[in-house]
Order: C-alpha cells, then structure tokens, then sequence
C-alpha cells in the first residue's frame, strides 16, 4: 500500500468547508498560498456561522436603534436602558448541530456559551429562557433528544445558579434530522459600566483566563455551517463539553475583574474560540495582534498551533488589561482556582501574528478576515402563497369535546411541566412568574428594586413555513404581545434565525421574507433588533427545517405590583375577549391537530391595531381594572380560557352571540387578541375605554364552576370537567417520556 | 444579631441566604469564604447555602465538608451556635458529620424544582418555633440529589426523638418518610432541602421561610 499523496492546501480549504472561490480570495489577499495553520483561521473567520456571509445583506433590514437601546447588534450581546442607570443585556443564540449530535453537552454548552456573552459585557446573568423544536414523538430518536438536551440545559444552567423562567417546546416531523436549541441570556449591569470588545490601542497585554484549551470543539462553527447526512454521528469530537461548575466561578472572576478597573476590553472565546476572540478583538479596536501559543494554558500534551486557534473547549475568556495593571488579576483568578496567562500583546501591524516553539505560524493581515469576508447576494425565490381559508373551507368538529381535549393534549399545546420541573425557576430569589405560575411571560425582578424584567421567546414556524412574510411579522408582535399582557412595556428582542440552506434559492425566499416581515414589526411596533444569531444549513439529507425565525422579546415593567398573569381568575368574574375576531383558520393549531391539515395562509397581522390594542391592554392592567389577561395564540380562544381555567382552578362557561360559525369564533387564531378578567361592574369601563382606543372587544363568558363549557349559535357545544382537561393537558408528556404523571 | 453566610465555590444561595435573612430579620450578614479560618466574632447564626459546591462532581457536599472554614463551623457548632443548612448546605453538614444520613440521587433520577408543602413537625425547636400554631409551610425544592436516606435505626430515632422538623406532604424526591429537614439530637444544627431562602416574601409565593430566620435569630 502507498501513501496517500500529500493533500494541496486548495483541497484543504475544500476539506475546512471552504468554497474553491473563496480559496482563491485567500490567495490573492494574502499574495500567496496560506499555511496550514492560517488556513484554519481563514476558514472559521469565513465561516457561516461566524461571517454571515448570506444573511448579511439582508439582516441590514432591521431596525436596531432607539431612545433605550445602548448597543445594538454586532458586540456580545445587546444592551438596552431600563432607567435609574441601569441596563439590561440579552442575546439568543443557537447551539442545533450539536445538539442532535451529542443532546446533554450541545445544549449544555448552549446555555454556558450565551451566558458567557451576556457577563463578558459586565451583566450578571438574571435569567435564562430556551426554544426547544423536536421532530415528531414518533420518530425514534426524538425522546432520546428530548431526555439529553432537557438535562443538559438543566445540568448547566442549575449549576450555574441562573433560573431558567420561560421557554417553547414544539414537535415536528420537519425537525427530525435537525432539531433546534436555541438558549436566550438576559442579565443586568450598571449603564456605565458596559464593558465592549475593542481593543482601544497597541500595546497592551493580553491574558487568557478560565479553563485549560483542549483538542474539544476543534471545527464546531465549520460543523454548525454545513449540512448533515447519516452520518452525522460521525461528527461527535466536534461537540464541546461543558463545565458548569468552571462557569460559575468564571462568571464572580470576571465581574471582579471588571469591578477591579483592570479591563480595557474583554470577549469570551465561543465559536472559534482563539481565533475568533483575537481577530475580533483586535479588528474592532483596529490594531494588530501578536500572541505566543506556548503561553496558553493546555489541558493536553502536544497541541498544535492549529488545534490551540481552532478548539473551542469552553469556558475561557480573553482580556485586554489597562496598562500597568498586568498583574491586578492575579489574587482574583487564584482565589477562583481559574488557570490564566499573558499570551500576547496588542500591536500597531494590523496582522495577526502567531508564535509557537520559536517559529512565526502565521502572519496574516487582519482585515480581510474581520470585516472582507466573501459577502453573497444569493439568489432567492419568492415563496409560493397560500390560499386563505374560509370558515367553509374548514370542517367543523363533529364531536367538540373530543377536539378540545385532543387539542389541549397535542405535543405542542400539552403541558411541558416534563421539563421545566427540571429547570432551577427560584435561584436568586427574584423569580415573579416562571414556567409554572401561568403567565405570558417570565418575570424576575431587578435585584433590590420595585422593578422588573418580562421575557419571553416565540415564533410560529406553521405560519412561517405557509408565509414567511407575515409569519416573520407575527413571531415579533407574538412577543411584543406576551410583553404586553403581563403588563411590560416592550423594549427590544434578540432574533434567532434558523432556516435550511441558504444556497438553494427557495430556502433564501425564507429566509429575506421571514427578515422583511420581523423589521416591518420592529418597525412598527418600535421594538428594535439588538442583538442576534443565524443559524442556516439546518438541514439533512436534503430536507430542511420548517423556516424557525425565533424572537427573544425583553420589556421592563416599572412596579411590579401592577403586573398581570392568568391564574387569578375568580369565579364570578366576566372574561372580556379584546381585539377583532374574524376566524382565521389557516395554518391553525385547530387544523393541525383535529384535521391533519397543514395549508392556508396564516392569520395576517395588522400592526397599526397590533400596537393600539396591546396599548390598551397595557394600560387597562396598570390602572388595575385586570390583572388577569392572556394573549390569544395557538388554539385561539378556546386554548386560552382552558389554560386560564387550568391555571386558576376555576371553570369558564362561554358564550358568544355573533356572525361567526363556531368553529372559527372558538379555534381561530387571529392575531392582536386577549382574553382578560374583570368584575362585571367594569364593563362599562371597558367600554368607554375600548371605544376611546379604537378597539373592538366582545364579552365571551363568564367564570365559575369546575368546568369549560361552550355554548354556540344553535346551543350547548361542550362541558368538560376541569379535572378531565387537566389530565389530557399534563399527561401527554410524562407519557411520552415513559413515566407515570 | 449577626450571622455568617459561608461560600464554598459553587454556592449559588449565597446572596439569596443574605438577602432572606436580612429582609426578614433585620440582622446583619456577612460573607465568609471557604478558605477563611475564622469565622467573625459574635455569630449567632451560620447559614450553609444551596448551590453546586465544587460542581458536586464528587459526592455533593464532600468537598466542601473538607474546606478549612469547615473546621469553625464545626467548632461553632458544638460550642451551640445555630447553624443551618439549606439544599447542598444540607449536604455539606451530612459529609460533615454534624447531620447523620445522606442525600442520595432523586428516586425518578431528575433534577427537581417545584413548590412543596411541608408538614412542621416539631415546632419545639430553636428553627421552628415561630410556625406555632400553623402545621404547614411552602416552600420550593430545587435538587437532583435530595433524596434522604439513614438506616431504619437511625430514621427511627430521628422520629422518636423529634429531629424531624420537617415532612413533605407529597414527596417529591423519594425521601425516607418524607423527610425534608432534621436537626441534630443537641437540637442547633438544622438541615433542609426546601429553601426558606426563596420564600421569605409574599410575592415569592411563599413568606413562610422568613419564620424559619426569625426563630433561629430570635432564640439566640
């Protein structure tokens, strides 16, 4: 047997998901072929995940300034202003590929990796919320996903001390060979004590601090830019594994060592790790950057220059220290057990230098790498329109009370209690409404003050697959109405966009469309874009995931006291459906569920009324004429007043005299819609209020009792007992899992 | 009236420790670290937090029962000081030797956070006396390694002697008889799973753990 010929470094590139095109930029940019090592940061830095090659030119199409937004995207994280000198720092970000590969670590270092961007800029983690999409129950891998990925955010994020407070779990057969991880971070700092990424000057030391560098993750933002086959598997050694416990203590050394007054700028080392850290910091900051590898700290003997840039073991940070305060971080980074060294310095040369063993490595221009990335205009398709269903178009059920509790008990709408008893909802004692207490949104207060942070995280990938236009614009005003029903006033989202290949001009419709409608929502509803993510190639053996824009929404609510939830029903009180109902039925959950049909186009938003009659909720819940109030999504009016009902351990008896047939009045999903409470002597408020806004609204019921029950045009439709629904909504998941409820 | 909050590397309750034990008694609090070996003068309250000491990648607790503040705190508490300790502060006081029995894995192997109603079963002791009067209290577990176990001896004399303080009134962990929180037999070292350090105000769902803080405060 020979030995295989020496692989050319153009095959190389190829094997490092590089293009033959892009290859050839490196060359001419560089004036020669690059070496091994130089090669490898080219790739990673070119890579998808790390460039936004494709989606690039359109995520220029968000709004993303504001009175309260203090860092819009391209740092870390975002940064808005919550008043009294006080910020709020939140991204969401994907951890997918590994996630299918190896579910407890790829989500486990999903939730440590944006913790890591939310406390580099100077926050302290306050919250953590995940947006989980599986493929179909039936599918032999998904409750394996289910069981690893659950555990894995939980192992993380409990270990931490981060409560985990909200979240969104949907099943699919178009995630079965791809499914989603994406873990949202929101934490608080002092407005003047931001810390950023760039490098202010030449000169200055470098010090790497956490944990050692291993050969774990070597190619992870490669492996998250390319798309799977079988053998997926395969792919395992990419996969980081995560140390929560190491987080934890970098988390108090780093807040210390900003308190400290030694930072001149500092990033964590995520995707791409060393590589990505330098080239950005010393990018930005529009300096050089020269580091000697034989400095890094390394868990492993005989590490070469090229495993030590591309590794992306977890859990260190890269900061660049004010002159003369090289050694200030000595006595914290010992007192946290963290390893750390000077590995470098900043420099006047615009390149990036590596040394290792007394040889230069690489030595390459920092420009073309930071901000010449390839940049593409991908060619796209508009996507094909759904027709728009009519109440005639969609049958009615035959049995109401079979659909309702077939409905309620569908993977998507049944409880996920399964899961978030496995999340730490009460560390730092400042959780108001999580997973558990029926709310539309998390709530945590700001530490040692009157207010408090609402969060939430949504998208309808159904409406996004039948309209990715109008679907894009319903997952922004979803949140900003989540916001608004527990009484926050919106402020601004992080995005999460995964999608399929973008190479294929079909996906790329998707993609451009689903981004148009968001910002046409930021837009709107004055909701700015300050942080993000994109994941694309989210597909396997040619199958791509349903369109999954998924939105982070953040608003502040100024007095706690004066919030809303939907588990205060009382038994007497009148529910007040506020907004139009037209009966929207295309793309509904009811379609789905009960009629195993996926088409028609999804509810349109109308964002001028989106925004008046979330504004009139708002301020009907700060008078404190409701503090009972649920936004109306999947399901439409039925699903909310059974999870009222659920929630509050009192029965709902509706009724609704109008135009509409039943079906659609009671299943439909349009949008800008809540179902609230009140005591019947404020109906006259309600009215005048109502009217002064603009706003239609419509009594529907009345509660009481320990039953749902529905009554239609022609009669009574269903009575179930409280008792049954709640069986149907929390079995299906223990059951699924394979455990007794 | 001072107590002392000890933080292992790991602790997560520790603030929340601080803030429950000020907000609800007024006493001040100070931070004490692990690798101290002296605790301030004039405790009359040690609280060991919850948290993930040392990852718990060894047995939970083991580690930090080992740490040199440990010492003192073992010093303080046979000297009489009130001492607490709180999820895997109640691990650590185990490991210590200062609580007999073991918290081992959940029964269904999961990590589990939800309100839990307890049953106060002797409200004769330094902890609990301010629970007079009302037999129940709600708290939140958060554990994965909560679940208690001693050998039948050992359970039979904690019940017979009355140093089981508190019982789940639905066991979320597999617990042997329930059992949530117990003291020593000199009656000064308490240990509990459920976290009075997260219920000590009304808008947390629960103020029933300020109680907790204000008895053993208030006895010394």
């Amino acid at each position: 047997m020979s030995a295989a010929p020496a692989k050319t470094m153009a095959e190389k590139a190829a094997e490092y998901g590089l293009k033959p095109d892009e290859y050839e930029l490196i060359v001419k940019r560089l004036n020669r072929e690059p070496n091994d090592v130089e090669l490898g940061v080219f790739s990673v830095m070119w890579s998808e995940h790390c460039s936004y090659k494709s989606s690039r030119k359109h995520l220029g199409k968000f709004p993303t300034k504001g009175p309260k937004v203090i860092c819009g995207p391209g740092e870390n994280a975002g940064v808005i202003d919550i008043g009294d000198g006080q910020a709020c720092i939140f991204k969401m970000e994907s951890h997918n590929h590994p996630s299918y590969i190896e579910p407890y670590q790829g989500a486990a270092t999903g939730v440590g990796g944006i913790m890591r961007d939310v406390f580099t800029m100077g926050a302290r983690p306050v919250a953590l919320l995940n947006a989980l999409r599986f493929g179909d129950p039936s599918h032999p891998k998904t409750k394996r996903l289910v069981s690893g990925v659950v555990a894995g955010i939980g192992g993380y994020g409990n270990c931490v001390g981060v409560p985990t407070v909200a979240g969104e779990t949907n099943f699919h057969r178009g995630y079965d060979g791809n499914i989603l991880v994406n873990a949202m971070c929101v934490g608080l700092a002092d407005a003047d004590k931001i810390f950023y990424s760039a490098a202010p000057a030449a000169g200055l030391t470098v010090v790497y601090f956490g944990s050692k560098t291993g050969r774990d993750g070597i190619h992870g933002a490669t492996m998250a830019s390319a798309e799977f086959s079988e053998d997926a598997e395969e792919k395992r050694p990419t996969v980081q594994v995560g140390d929560p416990f190491a987080e934890k203590l970098l988390i108090e050394a780093t807040l210390e060592l900003m308190a400290s007054g030694a930072v001149a700028a500092i990033q964590d080392m995520g995707a791409a790790g060393l590589t990505s850290s330098s080239v950005e910091m010393a990018g930005k900051g529009g300096v050089g950057i020269e580091l000697d590898l034989d400095a890094v700290p390394q868990r492993e003997e005989g590490m070469t220059a090229y495993e030590m840039m591309l590794s992306e073991s977890q859990e260190r940070m890269l900061a660049i220290l004010k002159p003369g305060r090289e050694r200030d971080g000595h006595a914290i980074f010992e007192k946290w057990g963290l390893d750390a060294a000077i590995i470098g310095v900043t420099t006047d040369t615009g390149h990036l230098v590596l040394r290792h063993k007394g040889e230069t490595v690489a030595d390459v221009p920092l420009a073309p790498l930071f901000d010449d990335a390839p940049l593409y205009d991908r060619p796209w398709v508009a996507p094909k329109a759904q027709p728009r269903l009519t109440a005639a178009d969609v049958a009615a059920p035959t049995d109401w009370k079979a659909a309702i509790l077939k409905l309620m008990s569908c993977p998507d709408m049944a409880s996920k209690r399964w899961l978030w008893e496995q999340y730490d909802r009460h560390v730092m004692a400042d959780t108001l409404e999580d997973s558990a207490t029926g709310a539309d949104a998390g709530i945590v207060r700001v530490h040692g003050t009157r207010k408090a942070l609402a969060v939430t995280s949504d998208v309808t990938p159904r409406y996004v697959q039948n309209d990715p236009y109008e679907g894009g614009k319903q997952a922004v005003a979803e949140a900003w109405r989540n916001l608004t029903a527990v009484g926050a006033e919106p402020i601004a989202i992080t995005d999460n966009l995964n999608f399929g290949n973008p190479e294929r001009p079909e996906i790329m419709g998707q993609i451009v469309r689903a981004i148009e409608g968001m910002a046409e929502a930021c837009a709107a509803l004055d909701f700015p874009v300050v942080s993000g993510n994109v994941s694309l190639y989210n597909e396997t053996n040619g199958a791509a995931i349903p369109p999954t824009p998924t939105v982070g929404g953040v608003g502040l609510i100024a007095d706690y006291a004066k919030r809303a939830d939907f588990s205060n029903l009382k038994p007497g009180e009148t529910l007040v459906l506020i907004g139009a109902t037209e009966g929207e039925l295309g793309a509904s959950m009811y379609l789905r569920e009960v009629l195993g049909r996926e088409d028609g186009a999804p509810p349109p938003v109308d964002l001028a009324l989106e925004r008046k009659t979330g504004d009139l909720v708002r301020s009907l819940i700060d008078s404190g004429i409701t503090r009972t109030v649920h936004d109306l999504s999947d399901g439409g009016l039925v699903a909310a007043a059974v999870e009222m009902a659920l929630a509050s351990g009192v029965g709902v008896a509706l009724g609704v005299q109008g135009g509409l047939a039943d079906h659609a009045l009671f299943f439909g999903e349009d949008q800008a819609r809540y179902l609230i409470a009140v005591p019947s002597d404020e109906l006259d408020t309600i009215d005048a209020k109502a009217a002064e806004a603009g706003v239609d609204y419509l009594v529907v019921g009345e509660a009481g009792g320990d039953e749902v029950s529905l009554v239609g045009q022609d009669g009574p439709l269903a009575a179930i007992q409280l008792d049954e629904l709640r069986a149907a909504h929390e079995g299906w998941m223990p059951a699924f899992m394979g455990e007794p409820a | 009236m001072k107590a002392a909050v000890i933080v292992f590397p790991g602790s997560n309750c520790d603030r929340d420790c601080k803030v429950a034990i000020e907000r609800s008694t007024g006493a001040a609090v100070d931070m004490v670290w692990h690798g101290d070996t002296a605790l301030p003068a004039g405790i009359d309250l040690i609280v060991l937090p919850g948290g993930f000491s040392y990852g718990d990648y060894l047995r939970c607790g083991a580690m930090a029962a080992l740490s040199p503040i440990m010492a003192e705190v073992k010093a303080a508490a046979e000297r009489g000081v009130a001492t607490v300790g709180i999820c895997n502060g109640f691990q650590v006081l185990c490991e210590a030797g200062l609580l007999p029995g073991a918290l081992l894995r959940n029964e269904k192997l999961k990590y589990v956070c939800k309100p839990v109603e307890l049953e106060v079963t002797n409200s004769q002791t330094r902890f609990t006396a301010g629970y007079q009067g009302r037999r129940l209290a709600t708290m939140t577990v958060g554990n994965g390694e909560g679940n208690f176990f001693a050998d039948d001896a050992t359970l039979d004399r904690l019940e017979g002697e009355g140093q089981v303080v508190f019982r789940y009134r639905d066991n979320p962990n597999g617990s042997a008889r329930d059992i949530a929180g117990i003291i020593n037999a000199k009656g000064n070292v308490l240990g509990m799973m459920p976290h009075p350090d997260r219920a000590f105000e009304a808008e947390l769902g629960s103020a029933d753990g300020a109680i907790l803080f204000q008895s053993a405060l208030a006895s010394a």
